[in-house]
């Protein structure tokens, strides 16, 4: 069988202000924030305190569940402020940034010669466990199961996504220590999938299987390639990890410092400028985006636009995002917008929209939501842009109402809420497909583990 | 300030009042909202189900124009048979769309009015917003229903269609049965002996049945049902009475391209065969109306007429039978006549009740055109049985939906039997 992805189903969608690749560094934010919801299913216990001073490394919660599983501070400062919301949950821990960066410090290692326990028990104690995530129900991934194998995606088909090829130039040495490590972990296969006709620095790993990936998005996502290359039953687990995240890693094992440095692509419509930053996680939007941004009626996105998290310019940047979106909100009557015919939105329909007509163009989509909730009532479309053998609607429906059974029988181990971003996009009755589906995997997670 | 700007405010002052959802239905409807997303896609396609109603509806209007021309052909051409001799000549005048506006305008507007009235009380009661559904259901319904349908008559069975048929179940997207038939079911079997018979058909018929001007208002599947029986036409002008059959009278009548183009009585809007294939491409273009559920329409209705031919053809079935005739009919002339294509293109294709899955729309599909031609042919005394086929197929659709689902349930068993064996 063909080790090569070939996807047809589903739908690119092209937007004006992809990055332009220059990278210009930032000065060091002032303040750092590492949000506990980012961490999704993750209670937190806070180690770190309101006043206590923290080197890059340093824990600032553990999780409730696994007290192994440690969050670091990505910077050296001083803990300033724990910021709760109802019923006192941790909504976000703000570091002060040192002006002059401290690393805590960890031993280097030679991954090849590491043991399955060793390559835990550093990453637990590094705080680089949180990197690792897992599917069923995409949490951060439970060390006490192992994966049948373990998948890294290095080709970003999401829209505007960061060119990973070039964010990762360089890094070939991180990257391969990071995946030798990482690949005691499973006693199955690491699958590493790039695109077809890249020059990626992920292509000449050594101990992986490489997958050569085409097709239009949702062919760069894990969960679409997981589905073709390995799918999961019921009682597997597989485990996930960004490259972005391998290079932190790898640095780890390299040199002993937790660096959570990344080129973040700033990309959009409402950039004046769409180029690539370095930042460190958990970095201000401010920060990351100065005199950039043109913030006036903007949406700012942490992450693209089809999953990302919406935050305004003083909220900090999310622990997985390599990426910030923004563009105009949509917050205007548009006069007969639901008749007319429609040249600046892209459909995938032929309803008196043109944009299957020029399927190259760019275009500047804003926030509305082109129409209002509705319940179900178009079928056949979703399958178009739904290239997983599962049913969609009726897995969503499933979802909905919450039955269990029929969750697991029609598919609801592999599915991640980004693998229903498009069929949410292209939603004629405007359905929250991602919310449904986030809150179906929780319930399951809860009943069934 | 300007009518966008009064209109906002105007909508901040309903929120959250009884009337929010019948000043929103309207408000809507001058404007897409200024709605924004929250919390999935930061963006969204462009189609909304207003969109997509939209499309079906003019879909639609080939077959309304066409209809309201042809109530007035069809009244004129029984009252002076001579007028058929020279159809394109005198299809298309003013004298014709008069009929039309008189007697067609009247049905689409009663049954917009009633049913959008029911729509909006139901959503004010419920407190949900008015949903879109029944824009084409309102449009359908004039469509099929007979040119001398009652006002009242038709008042009453949108009502019931709309209150039982759909918002008994939860609104649009929730419903079972599709409305439009519905309401024609309700109107065939509440007043069965004016829905069916051979005079309520062409304008007028009625009421100069007995009269010395008297007119027919046989359908095609009316003539065919009764093709071996013979039949007497008054001479004109005191010449000597006509002996034939039904059959004969009808192929005289009417040519092939009539019935395919529509020049022939049936009800209002499902005769012109040509301009609901006009239709089905725009629906199929647009990615509206699913291509499999009407080809395997007519696939279905094809394999069924061309069994009934081949029983004819063996002799099994003999010209006395009763069934005689429409088993005769040659199988693209089911394709033609009758309600068959209109239902396969606009009807079934209804994504609310019909099945869901690809796969299981070309079985649906395919059931549906072969039991209507099967209802047609053993139900000669009212031989349309195409909107009786698709009630009952979207009776069935959810069944053959959970098989086709359980296919691929029974392949992810498979696949994980495999891996644990």
């Amino acid at each position: 069988m063909s080790k090569d992805i070939r996807i047809k189903k589903g739908l690119d969608i092209k937007l004006v202000g992809g990055a332009e690749e220059t990278t210009k560094g930032i000065p060091l934010s002032a303040i750092y924030a590492i949000k506990p919801e980012d961490f999704h299913g993750i209670t937190p216990k806070l180690v770190a305190k309101e006043g206590v001073k923290v080197k890059a490394g340093d824990t600032l919660f553990y999780s409730k569940s696994d007290e192994r599983i440690l969050f670091p501070s990505p910077v050296s400062g001083k803990v300033v402020e724990v910021t709760r919301g109802a019923r006192r949950k941790v909504l976000a821990v703000k570091i002060a940034a040192d002006v002059k960066q401290e690393y805590k410090k960890f031993e280097t290692k030679d991954a090849a010669k590491m043991s399955v326990e060793e390559v835990k028990n550093y990453l637990f104690a590094a705080g680089c466990w949180p990197f690792i995530k897992q599917r069923p129900y995409d949490v951060v991934a439970n060390p006490n199961q192992a994966p049948k194998s373990i998948f890294v995606s290095a080709y970003a088909s999401a829209p505007l996504a960061a060119d990973l090829d070039y964010t990762l130039a360089g890094k070939e040495a991180e990257l391969q220590i990071a995946i030798t490590a990482v690949s005691k972990l499973t006693d199955g296969k690491i699958h590493v999938s790039v695109a077809a006709n890249s020059n990626s620095p992920l292509a000449n790993l050594n101990g992986v299987e490489l997958h050569k990936v085409s097709g239009p998005h949702p062919s760069g996502n894990v969960g679409t390639q997981i589905a073709k290359i390995d799918p999961i039953n019921k009682g597997e687990v597989i485990w996930v990890i960004t490259p972005q995240d391998l290079v932190i890693i790898g640095e780890l094992l390299l040199t002993g410092k937790f660096n959570a440095t990344r080129t973040i692509a700033l990309t959009g419509s409402k950039f004046s400028k769409p180029q690539y930053v370095t930042a460190i996680v958990g970095a201000s939007i401010t920060d990351v985006t100065a005199s950039n941004l043109e913030n006036d009626n903007t949406r700012i996105i942490s992450g693209n636009v089809l999953s990302g998290k919406e935050v305004k310019a003083d909220d900090f940047l999310g622990y997985y995002d390599n990426q910030i979106t923004a563009i105009p909100e949509g917050d205007d009557y548009e006069l007969f917008g639901w008749t007319k015919p429609v040249f600046n939105k892209i459909s995938a329909s032929r309803a008196l929209t043109f944009s299957w007509l020029t399927p190259n163009k760019k275009y500047d989509l804003n926030t509305n939501t082109n129409g209002e909730h509705r319940a179900f009532v178009v079928t056949g479309s979703y399958e178009n842009v739904f290239p997983l053998d599962i049913y969609p609607m009726q897995l969503l429906k499933a979802f909905m109402i919450k039955d269990l059974d029929e969750m697991e029988a029609l598919g609801g181990y592999e599915v991640a809420p980004e693998d229903f971003a498009l069929t949410e996009f292209i939603c004629v009755s405007k359905q929250p497909h991602q919310k449904i589906i986030r809150e179906g995997l929780d319930l399951m997670r809860e009943e069934l583990g | 300030m300007s009518l966008k700007q009064n209109l906002h405010i105007l909508k901040e002052k309903y929120k959250g009042t009884k009337m929010a959802p019948a000043f929103n239905a309207i408000h809507t409807f001058l404007y897409l909202p200024n709605e924004v997303t929250h919390g999935g896609t930061h963006i969204k396609a462009a189609d909304d189900l207003k969109r997509t109603m939209n499309i079906v509806i003019m879909a639609l209007v080939p077959c309304l124009l066409f209809g309201m021309f042809n109530a007035g052909y069809q009244h004129y051409a029984a009252i002076d048979g001579s007028l058929r001799a020279n159809v394109l000549a005198n299809f298309f005048t003013f004298d014709n769309l008069w009929i039309g506006i008189i007697k067609v305008l009247p049905l689409v507007i009663v049954s917009y009015g009633v049913g959008l009235l029911v729509e909006f009380i139901f959503a004010v009661i419920k407190g949900h917003e008015v949903e879109e559904g029944y824009l084409v259901t309102g449009m359908l319904v004039p469509l099929i229903v007979p040119i001398d349908t009652p006002l009242w008559m038709l008042a009453v069975a949108v009502v019931f269609g709309v209150v039982i048929g759909k918002e008994v179940f939860g609104g649009t997207g929730m419903n079972i049965l599709n409305p439009a038939l519905t309401i024609r079911a309700f109107l065939f079997f509440a007043y069965p002996t004016w829905m069916s018979g051979d005079k309520v058909w062409v304008y007028d018929a009625v009421n100069k049945t007995g009269t010395a001007d008297a007119i027919s208002g046989e359908t095609m599947l009316g003539y065919y049902a009764k093709a071996g029986q013979e039949m007497t036409i008054k001479g004109a002008n005191g010449a000597a009475d006509i002996v034939t059959t039904y059959g004969d009278r009808a192929n005289e009548l009417y040519s092939n391209w009539d019935k395919f183009a529509g020049f022939i009585p049936g009800s209002v809007g499902e005769t012109s065969t040509l301009l609901i294939l006009v239709g089905a491409a725009i629906l199929i273009f647009t990615k509206i109306g699913s291509w499999r559920i009407i080809v395997s329409t007519f696939l279905g209705a094809a394999a069924m007429g061309i069994i009934f031919n081949q029983i004819v053809a063996a002799d099994i079935i003999t010209e006395s039978s009763k069934f005689y005739g429409l088993m005769n009919t040659v199988w693209y002339e089911h394709l033609m006549i009758g309600g068959l294509a209109f239902g396969a293109v606009f009807m079934a294709t209804d994504p609310v009740t019909g099945s869901q899955t690809n796969k299981g729309k070309w079985m649906y599909g395919f059931l549906i055109g072969f039991i209507s031609i099967m209802i047609r042919v053993f139900n000669p005394a009212y031989p349309e049985g195409v909107f009786l086929a698709i009630l009952l197929m979207n009776v069935f659709a959810p069944t053959i939906d959970h098989y086709v689902v359980q296919g691929n349930i029974k392949k992810r068993l498979k696949r994980a039997k495999v891996k644990t064996a």
